[in-house]
């Protein structure tokens, strides 16, 4: 028997889902005159009666104050009436029902499963879905706007009838049967074929050397080997392109690389750790899921940033939510766990404005893809209780059909847990979340659903987390770690435990016995069970004598705890379902059996052009025009969605000054609640640079992400980075050279600046092809984008500066060199502008600023600090008025040996390694002092008439009340 | 008098555990974090303390209803213990997702023969509203706000609406003494959002029982107990305890 309880407002409530509805309908051209919505939860049991379900209803599912219950047999009228007193007329009302598709993670119908059995009524299966009353469409228009704002084809289905099923259709068995695949006689052409319609997605190379391979054996590999090599050689697990063989020109210099990041970023680290010797503070770097440095005389700090934008292009919200969980997992899998601490997000947009009829077809919306992934994000973070403290949006049309989603957390794990070692003769034990057909590319089934008939996943890669799992999973692992349970843990992220057992048995050899995997449901193969990418699970390690009371931590916790297999000390790969051998393979074919490829990269600088900036009298208008710039207006709106203060840490907030009205430049926080001791995370990113100079724009996004750490009090001895590289079709030469033009000057910078990288994750390929309305293929390739991001660390949070201004009366000093670089500006952006120079940098000199500086705020000397960036010094000195809800006077023709350059350059440049900062009078003398040899310019003063003057001599370049110019800067993106 | 002990309740998706117990250490109590699997089993862990915390997050992923799974355990399987419990003489506070457990119980004394007095429901923004508030105290015998005129905290939660059943509802529990934290403006005028941020009438933030021992508040008391938690401390340097400490101080002084 089938039940449905519905939950709808009461009549004397709002229906806020249908008023957000009506809205984001009318955004794209749909006139809903009424609407109404219910969430809804279908129960099947054999044994509940009316008075059953009545029941639940009203002890579980309805608020009785603020929501109303309707609970029947499905089909019964009642069930799709429209609510009453949301329209006028009934008689043109259409109703849909939004369901999840089969396999997709259904959280809630887990605890609401669980609840009712507690409540008396076990083995209730509960599935949930969402309706929508629609008035004034008809049935096309109704389809339409369910394909568009309702249900995501790539995780949901919707339909306009009412449902009508009595039962929930059981899932088919499964039955054995070893595939193989026939390899011996395929020319090029034919394993080419089978590389593409296996979604192996692996090249001639490598296709022909596993021919190679079992033509030797005499056999041919079956179905689940094959895709075992496959996911080992993807470029998502063994970054094949970045560290593999390049040959390299630039029209100055050949280089050939025979593993380009190891000679380039990982080079750069090795330097300076040789370097420093009996003091080198990293402690693991690109080998484990993170980069691990030390953090204090018990703790080391762990860092990473996962991208997940193919996933968040599908279906923005999944793709998000499971690429914060992603990320968490990193974390919780790095050494033998590490406690998940604060996270930062960056993510890149087309613009939200774009006219809803330009889009491609297969183009969500940009603005839809916004709501859907900072809520995914969200969802994921919040409820893990994880605080995001940090992040950043870009916006550039080129992004359309590659939004860009980076998730990045860090970590506190102690020093004698951050290495794993697994042993021969251990168990390898699954924990978490069940395994389903989850992310198992291009899977159909049928199996748990409404209908009998078959569905196909169409989005395969597309998940939902479950937080709630990941959590208790969390809790039980840390536990279990701090009694000495396991020696090893990784976490099952892409290749499920394909990956996560062929990595931790890489130097043993393991066996698996996959029919031992608890699953969601049936009917899963022995292929589709090792290769499933199911959220929120774990892989560990476990000594036989430690596996009762591991067992016994993950059952107090509610954790599934299973063992799969053991680590038998063979070499070999051996998976077997119900005692049948489906697998048997060399761990040395998989980790050092592929090809190397050599790739042509070739970087062609553009011709330079002069970029000229038009002399005004009155450059407010360009300050008001950048202020509001998507880019560097509010993200409040994001901002006040995500927990920065959960776990008690919070230092430095996101929006700092009076009123968290301003822009903060790093986030702070303090892991241990007993200790001072502060960790600082920053991040640079500015894909407009890229279009000029790639190297520019790494050295900027690197000098960037430290500058934000300094200018808060981090000390710049201190601070690791990451880089994330985000790029179109490597394949295309100049594509991957450019690439390596800013992998190379990441390497020179990390050197100068003396900050070490410590890990990182490229994402390629983000190409989006479409056919225009000519019918003609179209490819756009996102903008080339390097994230850096940077960890920083503070002996004593209670030196720390924010950026608002503190006082009328205090000094203001520039601190840095101005150039010429409006190339790439924001004042550039608004104004229409092309070519110039990118801003370049002299590491070593920053870092000596930077060290100077640092000293100064250590003395207490500095009372608000703000780096420049986009928009440069008029930008900075506009935030830090408004932020402190005072005003500022500048005159610009004090800029020492900068001011000769025009006014708009000395304004907005966007030259590195500057900082703003106010000094109180009396300490003016110190402050120079500790300061001398650096560029170090007295240039205003902070006022107390709220407003912002710029001049340049007697002519007043700038002039405008603080609350103009923070009104600008808040209402772009007021959602 | 022994120092005080809380119990500090957390189940699956519970998030805010460890510094609540630091809080509460902190002020000088005895602090251990407890699953709520433990508890079941063992419902006597009760009687050696004298503090009962439910801490925030989002306990059994908030599915249903936000607390509602969690509430109904407490109120099913904890019934005989927790009314022992009170009537002891004991304390009790929700925090934030604590408060929504709470709600859905009758610990709070907000429910008659006809079903619920109140609940905690959907922010009016439609959103997950992270961001610090000003509060001030009505009068009222709530043990955790003696001494209390105004505090700043922050909150950070989706379903914190504070719904009575109907107007005259409201207007007892307020007379009542029983609605005894109010989101405040700055300024000491009317609090529009945001400073009211999920548009409770009355502007209510907590709630406590008849008794004054059982409370639930959605601000978060435990994320202000240092300085350096405030968002502008930057602005004022002041070396004194975060404000939110008094809370917990409060809980254990009533043993004292």
């Amino acid at each position: 028997m089938l039940w449905e309880i519905d939950v709808h407002p009461s009549t004397d409530q709002p229906d806020r889902d249908a008023q957000r509805l009506i809205e984001s309908a009318s955004a794209t051209g749909f006139t809903v005159p009424a609407a109404a919505t219910a969430r809804g939860y279908l129960l099947e049991s054999a044994a509940l009666s009316r008075e059953d379900v009545q029941r639940i209803a009203t002890a579980l599912v309805v608020d009785g104050v603020v929501e109303r219950g309707v609970a029947a047999a499905v089909g019964d009228p009642a069930l799709a009436a429209a609510p009453p007193s949301r329209f006028a007329d009934d008689g043109s009302v259409r109703l849909i029902t939004v369901l999840l598709k089969p396999g997709v993670m259904d959280p809630v119908s887990q605890s609401a499963e669980q609840a009712i059995a507690e409540l008396g009524y076990p083995g209730v299966a509960v599935h949930t879905l969402r309706k929508v009353w629609v008035d004034g469409l008809d049935r096309d228009r109704a389809v339409r706007l369910a394909q568009t704002q309702l249900a995501n084809d790539a995780i949901e289905r919707f339909q306009l009838e009412p449902l009508s099923a009595d039962h929930f259709t059981a899932s088919s068995g499964y039955d054995f049967k070893l595939l193989r695949v026939e390899l011996a006689g395929l020319d090029d052409a034919g394993l080419m074929r089978l590389s593409r319609e296996g979604q192996l997605y692996l090249q001639l190379a490598e296709m022909q050397t596993i021919q190679a391979y079992f033509n030797e054996l005499g056999r041919s590999p079956t179905d689940v080997e094959l895709e075992t090599i496959a996911q080992t050689w993807s470029e998502h697990c063994s970054h094949k392109t970045l560290a593999g063989r390049i040959a390299y020109r630039d029209g100055q210099r050949e280089v050939r690389f025979e593993n380009m990041l190891k000679e380039t970023i990982f080079a750069a680290t090795n330097e300076l750790r040789r370097q420093w010797g009996d003091s080198d503070w990293c402690v693991s770097v690109f080998k484990d899921n993170a980069g691990i440095v030390r953090f204090d005389e018990h703790d080391n700090l762990c860092f990473k940033v996962e991208t997940h934008n193919h996933p968040s292009a599908l279906e923005p919200y999944g793709g998000a939510n499971t690429g914060m969980g992603g990320v968490l997992r990193d974390t919780m899998g790095t050494g033998l766990g590490a406690k998940p601490i604060c996270s930062t997000d960056v993510f890149c947009f087309a613009p939200p404005e774009t006219p809803a009829d330009s889009l491609p077809a297969g183009v969500l919306h940009p603005r839809r893809v916004m709501h859907g992934v900072v809520e995914g994000v969200r969802d994921y973070g919040n409820r893990m209780g994880i605080p995001t403290v940090n992040g950043a949006v870009c916006f550039d049309p080129r992004y359309l059909g590659n939004p860009l989603v980076f998730c990045g957390n860090v970590g506190l794990i102690p020093h004698a847990m951050s290495f794993k070692q697994p042993q021969p003769g251990d168990l390898i034990v699954a924990m978490g979340g069940r395994t389903g057909r989850d992310g198992i590319h291009g899977a159909t089934f049928s199996s748990a659903e409404l209908t009998s008939e078959s569905e196909s996943l169409s989005g395969g890669a597309v998940q939902i987390g479950n937080a709630i799992e990941q959590k208790k999973v969390l809790d039980a692992l840390l536990t279990a770690r701090d009694r000495g349970l396991f020696t090893a843990v990784t976490d099952c992220g892409a290749g499920g435990f394909s990956s996560a057992v062929g990595e931790m048995g890489e130097e043993i050899g393991a066996e698996v016995w996959l029919d031992k995997a608890p699953l969601k449901y049936q009917g899963l193969s022995y292929t589709e069970i090792w290769i499933s990418e199911a959220q929120e699970r774990m892989v560990l390690s476990v000594p036989e004598q430690h596996w009762a009371e591991l067992q016994q931590v993950c059952a107090d916790e509610c954790v599934e705890a299973t063992i799969l297999g053991r680590f038998e000390p063979t070499g070999r790969l051996r998976l077997l379902y119900h005692g049948n051998q489906v697998a048997d393979l060399p761990m040395d074919l998989l980790h050092n059996g592929r090809p190397p490829v050599v790739r042509e990269a070739v970087y062609t600088p553009p011709t330079p052009a002069p970029l000229v900036a038009p002399a005004r009298d009155d450059y407010t208008a360009d300050l008001l025009a950048i202020l509001g710039s998507l880019n560097v207006a509010s993200k409040e709106w994001i901002i006040r969605q995500y927990d920065h203060e959960v776990q008690g840490g919070s230092v430095v907030k996101p929006l700092v000054g009076v009123g968290q009205r301003g822009p903060g430049d790093a986030a702070v926080v303090r892991p241990k609640l007993d200790s001072r001791r502060g960790l600082v995370v920053g991040c640079g990113i500015n894909p407009r640079y890229g279009d000029l100079d790639p190297g520019a724009m790494a050295a900027s996004a690197i000098d960037e992400a430290v500058r934000n750490c300094v200018a808060v009090g981090a000390d710049p001895a201190r601070i690791a980075v990451l880089d994330n590289f985000c790029w179109g079709d490597c394949e295309k030469p100049e594509t991957l050279g450019a690439l390596v033009r800013a992998a190379i000057a990441c390497h020179d910078t990390a050197l100068g600046l003396q900050t070490p990288f410590i890990s990182g994750k490229d994402s390629l390929n983000n190409e989006f092809s479409h056919l225009d309305a000519d019918g003609q293929r179209q490819t756009i390739a996102i903008p080339p984008t390097l994230l850096v991001s940077a960890m920083g660390q503070v002996d004593d949070v209670a030196s720390c500066v924010t950026m608002d201004l503190k006082q009328a009366g205090s000094a203001l000093y520039l601190v840095g060199h101005t150039l010429d670089e409006l190339g790439g500006s924001h004042f550039a952006l608004v104004g229409g502008l092309t070519g110039g120079v990118a801003p370049g940098l002299n590491a070593e000199r920053a870092r000596g600023l930077y060290t100077a500086l640092h000293g100064a705020i250590g003395q207490g000397l500095v009372r608000a600090c703000h780096d420049l960036s986009e928009g440069g010094l008029a930008v900075a000195a506009a935030e830090m008025a408004f932020a402190g809800g005072l005003g500022a006077t500048l005159d610009i023709d004090a800029m020492g040996e900068s001011a000769s350059l025009a006014a708009p350059v000395r304004m907005f440049s966007e030259s590195n390694a500057r900082l703003l900062c106010e000094v109180n009078t009396a300490d003016t003398d110190r402050f120079e002092a500790a300061l001398a040899g650096f560029a170090c310019t007295r240039i205003g003063e902070v006022t107390q008439p709220d407003e912002l003057v710029i001049r340049s001599g007697d002519q007043v370049l700038v002039r405008s009340g603080i609350e103009r110019l923070r009104e600008a800067w808040a209402a772009p993106l007021r959602w | 008098m022994p120092t005080p002990r809380a119990l500090v309740l957390r189940a699956p998706g519970t998030n805010c555990d460890a510094e609540t117990a630091h809080a509460f250490r902190l002020a000088g109590a005895e602090a251990q974090s407890i699953h709520i699997q433990r508890l079941l089993a063992e419902p006597a862990l009760l009687d050696a303390c004298q503090v009962l915390c439910i801490a925030g997050g989002f306990s059994y992923g908030d599915d249903l209803a936000a607390g509602r799974v969690l509430g109904g355990q407490v109120r099913l399987r904890l019934a005989d213990a927790l009314r022992r419990f009170r009537d002891a003489g004991k304390l009790i506070l929700g925090i934030c997702n604590g408060f929504q457990v709470l709600a859905s119980t009758d610990l709070l004394d907000l429910e008659d023969a006809h079903g619920p007095l109140a609940t905690l429901t959907r922010n009016d923004s439609g959103r997950y509203e992270a961001r610090w508030v000003h509060l001030r105290t009505a009068p009222s015998n709530c043990v955790f706000l003696a001494g209390i005129d105004r505090i700043e905290l922050p909150v950070a939660h989706a379903e914190g609406k504070f719904v009575a059943r109907d107007a005259q509802t409201l207007a007892s529990l307020e007379q009542g003494g029983r609605l005894p934290l109010r989101y405040a403006a700055a300024d000491g005028g009317e609090p529009c959002y945001p400073a009211n941020p999920n548009g409770s009438p009355a502007h209510v933030a907590g709630a406590c029982d008849a008794s004054g021992r059982v409370f639930g508040l959605m601000p978060h008391p435990e994320r202000f107990v240092d300085p350096t938690q405030h968002p502008e401390w930057t602005r004022t340097r002041s070396d004194a305890a975060g404000a939110g400490l008094a809370l917990f101080q409060n809980a254990v002084r009533y043993f004292g």
